[in-house]
């Protein structure tokens, strides 16, 4: 029986993903005398070698190995921890993450980056040697031994044989199953030149011969440039039901020698057991290992695709809770049926009131539990928070700067998606702030500021959103450069007199820098509108305060949840309708006096010092049912999007729930002006409303002439 | 069902070619169509096509599309656009009644299927049809776009006019113009 370990994969990578984010952590964060955090990045290390061997990483096994005993040194106190051994150690964190997603999505590695690495570690291994107890010394013979084995190994692999010897001995009952063996065989003649030769010994007399039962096996040569994958390949669908050696041709007699020579190593280092090599010494180990080596990597392709699907970590605390409340839901369920059948008998008074109570715990039960299922999806903003301390560790080292980084509001949680969709753009703000907004020490102890600058990013919750902040203690914003950069690319006309909001407006704006130099960091001009756009896609929205020479702080909301919103009912013309929340900036009662015409066409609303274009809901949708009321008598609700107002008439506000987005798209198609739509408490559809889609509707479609006072218009 | 639709896309092809090419794949009974009435006229499409039947319920419109699409409602938590086929063929509508139903449907387009009701008359029988049964479409000059008609046949001396589902339901505005993600 073989265990297919190929189902573990995704876990292991998800570990050691885990594990190297923690040494990176702890890494930036060390010290000389702390072995806590040394015997940490230790314990992580190893853990990742020793799977990466167990799921035939070898390359990462190796590579990971040389980090270790570096660890270990360390760990034992016999090598002192340098800022020199930080960066090489966090370096090699970095190659081992790259490994490791070259392994699961198949993507080419940096093998000359890795080589340097490895090198340097091999280096700084043999260094201090001086005070390495014997035992120690073996260690790092095996070691070097290794590595340039490592280094054939890969060579061989790159270039591929020249052909395979392949031996294929199925199990007897392998047709049974549906497999053909010359199927098999035909789709190999496929990759090359194939010379088949058919073993017969196995047959049993004429008479013991069951027609179903399989008795051949075979050997094969296959010339050509041939992966070991695409053989493997073919024989996935056997997999367990045979016993497979795919060996390459030339090679084959070396690599047993070589596994011979390891063998004994193999004792005080699992990496070195590494299903390839076993797979191609298989003559010597049983046949159950083979197959199960033959799984492992055959299983790699298939590894890759689950990893789109992502998996999340929950924490066992939520699922109990959930099981907690599915259970009082049963028995609010068990409770109500109970009602239900006292109503044919019982007093009726009693079963309404019990009914009514019962509905009342459902209610409650039902929000509850549909507040603890989003949170299953809910991560703290630590996991992108947690990349920051690194990238300012590294940015500081390259520009020259001082830095510091404050982080606040960690535990802040978010949904899934949105954590993942938001990471990119705040590493483009926190490079910004770093690169635009902090000036060299120089400067800041010049202008009276402490050289160190600091980032600070801080997370909160506030009404039904997260709002992140970037803030650093930098230049701030230079208005004129930025004036003078935005004439210049004719964005405003020159001599036009503009606010603040505006200027601060116009970092965002497409292909925009006002960086003088063009560095590795920023200033291409191609960030900010992204940001911006991917903000918006996620429904949430950013902006920029600056105070010229104390710094300056990104702001960005966005929603918790994808899925669901908060919204707000309101009725036109007889139809549901649904406004996000997010979007509505105040409703109010239409005052006469406060709405004017523009050119008999537009409306516009006084709403204090401004003046907000009025949209008629109905006609923007195209509501054919004339039974609208009157201006006056219609409620106004002011809406914001993309930094533009708008005021859309409505004929009631008909109350606010939360409302679970379901897409037109499914089975429909997008439609301007929706953002989707909704079931409502009746089970009826209502459409949500897309407010940046409406104004731009509204720019296409010009309205009818009106006339604020219906009678005049009568009249004249 | 995957089957039952490639002999669909099958009988479509064969239909041009010869008449004489005898449908096996179902031991000689053809493909069965559910029929319905539209103005007195008899429509079939593909079973296998078919979800469900159901009565009609009143729809919530969608702002800027087509007189022929009524809008959409909520069938178990998905959102299903509802066709009236007498608009979208420009016959007289009719007050919707006792018997007017929606025959749920799973339209394949290019790039994905979709669930689409279309609002009928009524529903009458189902059908078995050999593909010899069915003869191509004669020119119909501009009474209806002949793309949309699969065939005609002829069941106990009546004419069943047999629509293809997927060019109906991915045409003009109902086309799909972008894959989900």
């Amino acid at each position: 029986m073989s265990i297919d370990i190929s189902q573990f994969i995704q876990t292991f990578l998800e570990e050691s993903f885990e594990g190297l984010d923690s040494m990176e952590s702890l890494l930036l964060s060390l010290t000389s005398d702390d072995s806590e955090s040394i015997n940490a990045i230790f314990r992580a290390a190893h853990s990742i070698k020793g799977g990466a061997g167990t799921f035939g990483f070898s390359e990462v096994a190796r590579f990971t190995h040389g980090v270790e005993t570096l660890l270990d040194e360390a760990r034992a106190g016999r090598r002192a921890v340098t800022t020199e051994m930080i960066a090489l150690l966090l370096e090699s964190v970095d190659c081992i993450h790259a490994m490791l997603e070259a392994a699961r999505d198949g993507s080419p590695v940096d093998a000359a980056r890795i080589a340097t690495i490895g090198a340097a570690i091999e280096a700084s291994l043999r260094t201090v040697d001086h005070v390495m107890l014997d035992s120690k010394t073996v260690d790092s013979k095996v070691l070097d031994t290794q590595l340039p084995e490592a280094a054939a190994n890969s060579h061989a692999a790159a270039q591929g044989p020249h052909g395979w010897r392949i031996v294929f001995i199925p199990e007897q009952d392998v047709m049974r199953s549906g497999n053909d063996p010359l199927r098999l065989i035909a789709a190999l003649r496929e990759l090359g030149v194939l010379q088949v030769a058919c073993n017969t010994s196995a047959l049993p007399p004429f008479e013991d011969l069951n027609a179903e039962d399989c008795y051949l096996s075979w050997e094969m040569t296959l010339l050509g440039e041939v992966n070991r994958e695409a053989i493997l390949e073919i024989f996935e669908w056997v997999e367990g039901q045979c016993e497979l050696i795919v060996e390459p041709l030339s090679a084959s007699a070396e690599v047993v020698d070589e596994m011979v020579d390891e063998v004994p190593h193999g004792d005080n280092n699992s990496a070195q057991a590494c299903p390839n090599q076993s797979l191609q010494a298989s003559g010597s180990e049983p046949p159950s290992l083979s197959v199960s080596a033959s799984a492992s990597s055959s299983a790699k392709p298939a590894a890759r695709n689950r990893a789109d699907n992502g998996s999340i970590r929950v924490n066992t605390d939520k699922i109990d809770a959930l099981i907690n409340m599915v259970g009082e839901l049963v028995i609010t369920q068990s409770m109500l049926s109970q009602m239900g059948s006292h109503l044919q008998t019982g007093d009726i008074n009693y079963c309404i009131e019990g009914l009514l109570e019962g509905l009342a715990q459902l209610e409650r039960n039902t929000r509850e539990l549909q507040e603890n299922v989003m949170s299953i999806r809910m991560l703290p903003i630590s996991f992108a928070f947690n990349r920051f301390p690194r990238m300012i560790h590294d940015l500081s080292a390259s520009l020259g700067k001082q830095l510091k980084l404050k982080l606040s509001g960690e535990h802040t949680e978010l949904d899934k998606n949105v954590l993942e969709k938001i990471t990119d753009p705040l590493v483009h703000l926190v490079r910004n702030a770093v690169d635009h907004g902090i000036e060299s020490p120089d400067v800041r102890l010049a202008a009276g500021k402490p050289a160190v600058g600091t980032v600070h990013l801080n997370a909160y919750h506030k009404g039904g959103n997260i709002v992140i902040e970037i803030t650093d203690d930098g230049a701030g914003l230079n208005r004129q450069r930025i004036l003078a950069k935005a004439v210049e690319r004719r964005l405003i006309p020159a001599g036009q007199s503009i606010t603040d909001e505006q200027i601060h407006d116009l970092i965002f704006a497409a292909g925009f820098s006002t960086a003088e130099v063009v560095s590795d960091v920023s200033g291409r001009g191609v960030g900010m509108d992204v940001v911006r756009k991917n903000i918006k896609a996620l429904g949430g929205s950013v902006e920029v305060q600056s105070r010229d020479g104390l710094g300056s702080t990104f702001i960005i909301r966005l929603p918790l949840t994808l899925s669901i919103m908060d919204g707000q009912l309101i009725g036109v013309s007889g139809e549901s309708y649904v406004i996000p929340l997010i979007s509505i900036v105040e409703s109010l009662q239409v005052r006469e006096d406060s709405v004017k015409s523009v050119a008999s066409r537009g409306m516009v609303y006084r709403l204090r010092d401004e003046y907000i274009p009025v949209l008629f809901l109905h006609e923007l949708l195209g509501i054919r049912s004339p039974d609208t009321k009157q201006l006056t008598e219609s409620l106004l609700v002011v809406v914001e999007a993309d930094g533009q107002r708008a005021a859309l008439v409505v004929d009631d506000l008909l109350g606010q729930q939360q409302v679970v987005i379901k897409a037109l798209e499914t089975n429909f198609k997008k439609v301007g002006g929706l953002s989707g739509a909704t079931i409502l408490g009746d089970g009826t559809v209502a459409l949500i409303l897309d407010v940046s889609g409406l104004i731009s509707l509204s720019r296409q479609i010009t309205g009818p002439a009106r006339s604020i006072h219906p009678e005049e218009n009568k009249a004249a | 069902m995957r089957m039952g639709m490639n002999m669909g896309v099958n009988m479509g092809v064969n239909m041009g070619q010869s008449q004489a090419n005898d449908f096996t794949g179902t031991g000689g009974e053809g493909d069965q169509f559910l029929t319905f009435i539209l103005a007195g006229e008899e429509y079939g499409v593909d079973i296998l096509r078919v979800q469900e039947i159901r009565g009609w319920t009143k729809t919530t419109s969608i702002p800027n599309a087509p007189h022929y699409l009524r809008g959409v409602i909520n069938l178990r938590g998905t959102i299903v656009p509802i066709i009236d086929l007498r608009e979208r063929f420009g016959m007289p509508s009719l007050e919707y009644g006792a018997t007017t139903v929606v025959i749920v449907v799973r339209a394949q387009g290019l790039k994905r299927d979709r669930i689409m009701g279309i609002v009928v008359d009524a529903v009458s029988e189902v059908y078995s049809l050999r593909a010899a049964d069915l003869q191509p479409p004669p020119d119909l000059g501009n009474v209806i776009d002949e793309q949309f008609l699969q065939g005609l046949a002829t069941v106990d001396e009546k004419m069943v006019i047999l629509l293809d589902i997927d060019r109906l339901l991915n045409a003009g505005a109902l086309e799909a113009e972008q894959v989900l993600e």
